[in-house]
């Protein structure tokens, strides 16, 4: 990196750290033992009330987003222009009756989403959504976010296996075996990130990426590891959340919804916010590492908020999950698997060493020519290669003919 | 010794022992995920993060997945009516026995011989990256070559035999 | 390039995402309660029973001939014959449908019914907006709901309607010309008794084709 100029704390500190200082108000209140507590308790409430909230806006804004990309309105019915579309849709989901399958395993039924949604809000823990706005600055923060999203994993099974229907469990078996097929490049990419910033702390690879060139932020997406490494995250992020065109696991039309078929009510309601929460927190990892967290975009924005940026990125990042899900067809299983295994593994393994490489040349343009010239020479040749074989034309059926 | 550690003890034994008792072999996969849970939390109340988050990662995340794979995919969840028990039950017991005697004689040695340390030592992630890949490279470059080994023998039993259509 | 195609779509939804905003012809859809798209000509949803004349009773065409009773495939119509028997439209009295229900929650809008019918007594209808609170007897429609007058087809289906009509009359008048005829030949008969009478109309004359 070239000279970093330390940017400069041109927003005032009141409003900066409007939140943090409102939190110590609020804890000074109490007798000194209990404010570390009482300060985690006020951020778990933070954390509770404000992402919840934004997937209620997300909702509305993803079912006008696919409207208007379809070219039409989208809901439109329920308050100004169809905003409190989402209390309907919650005060739906709670009065419904809530069905649970006869044959179905009770207890592990009941436990699934619950799990599902402790363990993905979790996650938010250790992301930095502004400046000193951390929850719990772990040193494995990284690793942190990642086993719990793990986790998810096994409620989906849970909640698959448990409703004793077929479409449930092979939902549950294509949500797990993607999920486990796209972690690995996951965690590889962002492996890429801790070899270059030295740290799994979160708030740490932020700070590393905090420097301005001129105007031009220090983001890992403004190199040539940190963009390969960026678009496979996008990719494996958007398998890892059952986005489309990641969807299989909920394919309609293959297997009615996938491991929530035998959800109603307001358990379904809590694997909906599950998925969402899954999208943001990803979100915000993604961002956390490769957009410079919640580091404004060029140095003289730094008059706005930390958190701000922090927000105004995942926004934008779930934007592209839309737009994406407005755009791609779903894919085949085999597709699938084949572009995990085939495709995004043997290129971030690459993109590992490329970022090594990177790491050991030093500064200077060397460097950047080296890794650009390996990164897309290898992304153009295994495109031609994985093109190569494959027939395009009418599909020939084996068995059906 | 916290009332915490008490907790997650428990946990993890009551994990532990739900699934060996459990009747339905899913069931027991599910247990065994608590019992590794609080492993977890016992390394995480030992200021052990990075054990502690890699155990929730690889156990829970993968290889319990992996158990649970392994029933869906080998027969059914529900117990044989012979029942589970082997017929050698007599000799695992004592093989176990053995072993925890062993296990839990070093250990109470261990308490006696190893000086009681002064302070709690503060590992930090970084600390056991640069012990990972120095004084302890060896060790760590024979495991990759092992899981390389086992991935390439996964691969080689997965691919389709030569002469026959796919 | 690999990729390539995931831009073009990508290009191609923004370029509907923003254009749905500036120009309102993109849009596909309708505000539906307040705007309506007509229903084509052909349109058809249920079945409805056509009757002549203001009176809905008296002008039923059906003649509760049953027919459509056992071609309907998913046998949503029941049909009672009535007792006694009214005129139809050329004042030949005929059996009249007592009771004529049909469920449009299991009719299948074939239009087989339609196909059958031998008397232009039942017709497809375009009014879709049939969502009521009672599952059972509001979706079972009786013979009043569905009766609709001739000119009620005639705004739904006009071409339709115009050659119905044109053959009921072709039918109406062959059947007063034939009338005629025997009131002739009756008239003649009893002029002259002695003569032979000439070959009576066969009963089967007719419009049918």
């Amino acid at each position: 990196m070239l000279a970093a100029p330390v940017s400069t704390h041109s927003v005032p500190v009141i409003v900066d750290q409007a939140f943090v200082l409102f939190k110590d108000w609020l804890v000074s209140f109490l007798p000194p033992s209990w404010r570390p507590a009482a300060g985690v308790v006020l951020c778990v409430i933070a954390i509770v009330c404000v992402f919840p909230g934004l997937f209620a806006l997300t909702t509305v804004f993803e079912r006008k987003g696919l409207g208007r990309m379809q070219n039409r309105y989208g809901p439109n019915r329920v308050g100004p222009y169809g905003f409190f579309q989402p209390v309907a849709d919650g005060i739906k989901s709670l009065t419904k009756e809530d069905v649970v399958p006869l044959n179905a395993d009770v207890v592990v039924h009941f436990l699934a989403p619950l799990t599902l949604v402790v363990t993905v809000f979790m996650g938010f823990a250790v992301l930095p959504m502004g400046r000193n706005m951390v929850l719990a600055n772990l040193d494995a923060g990284l690793l942190f976010f990642f086993s719990m999203s793990a986790a998810t994993e096994l409620s989906v099974f849970m909640a698959g296996w448990s409703s004793r229907n077929k479409y449930s469990l092979l939902g549950a078996m294509r949500a797990v075996a993607q999920m486990i097929s796209y972690e690995v490049p996951l965690l590889l990419t962002t492996v890429a990130v801790v070899m270059i910033a030295g740290s799994l702390s979160l708030p740490k690879i932020v700070a590393a990426q905090s420097g301005y060139t001129g105007v031009f932020p220090h983001w890992y997406i403004f190199t040539p590891w940190g963009l390969a490494s960026f678009l496979v995250f996008a990719i494996a992020a958007t398998a890892e959340t059952n986005r489309s065109p990641f969807d299989l696991p909920e394919g309609e039309s293959e297997i009615v919804a996938g491991y929530h078929t035998e959800y109603s009510g307001f358990k379904f309601a809590l694997f909906f916010l599950g998925e969402y929460l899954a999208m943001f927190s990803i979100s915000g990892i993604g961002v956390t590492l490769f957009l410079g967290g919640w580091s404004a975009p060029l140095s003289f924005l730094n008059v706005v908020p930390s958190w701000f940026w922090f927000f105004s990125k995942v926004m934008v990042s779930i934007f592209v999950f839309i737009w994406m899900r407005g755009t791609l067809p779903r894919l085949r299983q085999d597709q699938l698997m084949n572009f995990a295994w085939k495709f995004v593994l043997p290129f971030t393994l690459l993109n590992l060493g490329v970022t090594a490489l990177w790491r050991f040349m030093g500064e200077g343009w060397a460097r950047w020519v080296v890794s650009s010239v390996i990164l897309v020479g290898v992304y153009v040749f295994m495109g031609r290669v994985g093109m190569f074989k494959k027939h395009f034309g009418p599909r020939s059926y084996r068995y059906a003919e | 010794m916290s009332p915490i550690f008490y907790v997650l003890a428990v946990l993890t034994v009551a994990g532990g022992l739900a699934a060996v008792l459990l009747k339905n072999t899913v069931h027991c996969a599910l247990a065994l995920t608590v019992a590794f849970a609080g492993l977890a939390l016992l390394f995480l109340n030992l200021d052990a993060q990075f054990v502690g988050f890699a155990q929730i990662l690889i156990y829970i995340g993968a290889v319990a997945i992996l158990v649970v794979f392994a029933i869906l995919l080998t027969r059914g969840t529900e117990t044989p009516q012979a029942g589970v028990f082997s017929r050698s039950w007599f000799v695992g017991l004592v093989i176990a026995a053995g072993v925890f005697s062993v296990l839990g004689w070093a250990v109470l040695q261990s308490a006696r011989v190893l000086p009681q340390p002064s302070a709690i030592p503060s590992v930090t992630v970084h600390d056991i990256g640069v012990a990972l890949l120095g004084r302890y490279v060896l060790p760590l470059e024979i495991v990759a070559l092992l899981l390389t080994s086992a991935t390439i023998g996964a691969v080689i039993v997965a691919m389709h035999e030569k002469g026959r259509p796919q | 390039m690999l990729g390539e195609g995931i831009l073009k779509g990508m290009a191609e939804t923004a370029k509907n995402f923003a254009g749905s905003f500036v120009s309102e012809d993109r849009l596909t859809t309708v505000e539906y309660p307040e705007q309506r798209i007509p229903t084509f000509e052909n349109a058809r949803v249920f079945p409805f029973l056509v009757y002549d004349g203001s009176d809905w009773a008296a002008g039923m065409r059906c003649v509760a001939c049953q027919i459509c009773e056992k071609e309907c495939p998913p046998k949503c119509i029941y049909i009672e014959k009535s007792q006694d028997k009214k005129p139809d439209f050329v004042g030949k009295p005929q059996f009249y449908p007592a009771r004529f229900d049909i469920d449009v929650s299991v009719c299948m809008s074939c239009q087989i019914c339609v196909e059958v019918c031998p008397f232009e007594a039942i017709k497809m209808d375009t009014e879709f907006e049939l969502a009521t609170d009672n599952r059972f007897g509001g979706l079972l429609l009786d013979r009043e709901e569905l009766a609709k007058s001739n000119e009620y087809y005639h705004r739904i289906h006009p071409t339709e309607a115009d050659e119905v009509d044109a053959r009921l009359n072709s039918e109406k008048a062959a059947a007063e010309a034939k009338a005629k005829a025997a009131a002739q030949a009756a008239a003649a008969k009893s002029a002259d008794a002695a003569k032979p009478s000439p070959a009576k109309p066969a009963p089967s004359t007719g419009g049918e084709d």
